[in-house]
């Protein structure tokens, strides 16, 4: 709908923007239905999510599989905050096999006005080096760590 | 990639300081000398050119020679490769998100 815009705070933040053409409810909804993430929380093309838990609620835990068929890896998390259907709070990791530091990664929701949705995604890592190779994972093109990396922030 | 990797971390370190990204900020908008960066900064000339190394040793600025001037500006290879390495990420998101806003009106449709 809208160019995605991204960009890094301080030395550990990297903050997310996008609009969605439908009202928070649903885009909040696209985040924590496992049927609904599992459409389009997939990387790049053939890959699948064959499992996908996600309990949106204070402790509910979260884990996605993803799959290319001939590999994979997968992300653990757990839910912090959860103010449906605006706001989550939410700590998660990938295991690439060996887990990554805590992403903490604040998810708004906000009416743009105009029946649609101004999501802000605010991730903060430990420290600017995690941020860095979460951010790196991403030139790896093709390799199995650019899907991780893109995961992190989903 | 490995050396991809190691030439970024040498940027980042670079860009980890506040004064240095204000220099760099300053020097998107055109070449400057030592004296005219510290002016705004409050810093001594001698600390100025300290991060003026750190910024040239890390591949993002260089010195031009004019006369007995030693302008520093921009050097855009390396800011290229910086926004390179931020689009990457961006772009990898963008085809998550390209498929939401496809399932999104699917489900709009629905109402």
């Amino acid at each position: 709908m809208s160019k995605l815009t991204l960009r890094t705070e301080g030395d550990t933040q990297a903050i997310v923007t996008r609009r969605f053409a439908a009202p928070p409810a649903r885009v909040f909804d696209a985040h924590t239905k496992p049927e609904l993430l599992q459409k389009w929380c997939l990387g790049p093309d053939g890959w699948t999510m064959p499992v996908c838990i996600c309990e949106p609620h204070p402790g509910g835990n979260i884990r996605y599989e993803w799959s290319n068929g001939a590999g994979g890896f997968h992300l653990t998390g757990e839910f912090l905050t959860v103010e449906k259907p605006n706001r989550t709070v939410h700590v998660e990791r990938m295991f690439l096999p060996d887990p990554t530091p805590d992403n903490h990664v604040e998810t708004r929701f906000d009416d743009d006005g105009a029946g649609g949705t101004l999501m802000t995604m605010t991730m903060t890592l430990p420290d600017a080096a995690t941020r860095k190779m979460m951010l790196d994972t991403g030139m790896a093109d093709g390799m199995e760590v650019s899907y991780a990396r893109l995961e992190t922030v989903l | 990639m490995v050396i991809l990797m190691t030439a970024l971390d040498t940027t980042f370190a670079a860009l980890s300081d506040p004064t240095r990204r204000a220099i760099l900020a300053r020097l998107a908008q055109g070449e400057a000398t030592v004296q005219d960066l510290a002016k705004p900064f409050s810093i001594s000339q001698p600390a100025i050119s300290r991060h003026l190394k750190v910024l040239e040793d890390a591949g993002l600025i260089e010195t031009r020679i004019q006369g007995t001037a030693r302008p520093r500006r921009i050097k855009q290879d390396a800011v290229n490769e910086l926004w390179d390495w931020l689009s990457q990420f961006r772009e990898v998101l963008e085809r998550n998100y390209s498929r939401l806003d496809n399932l999104l009106t699917t489900l709009n449709e629905k109402d």
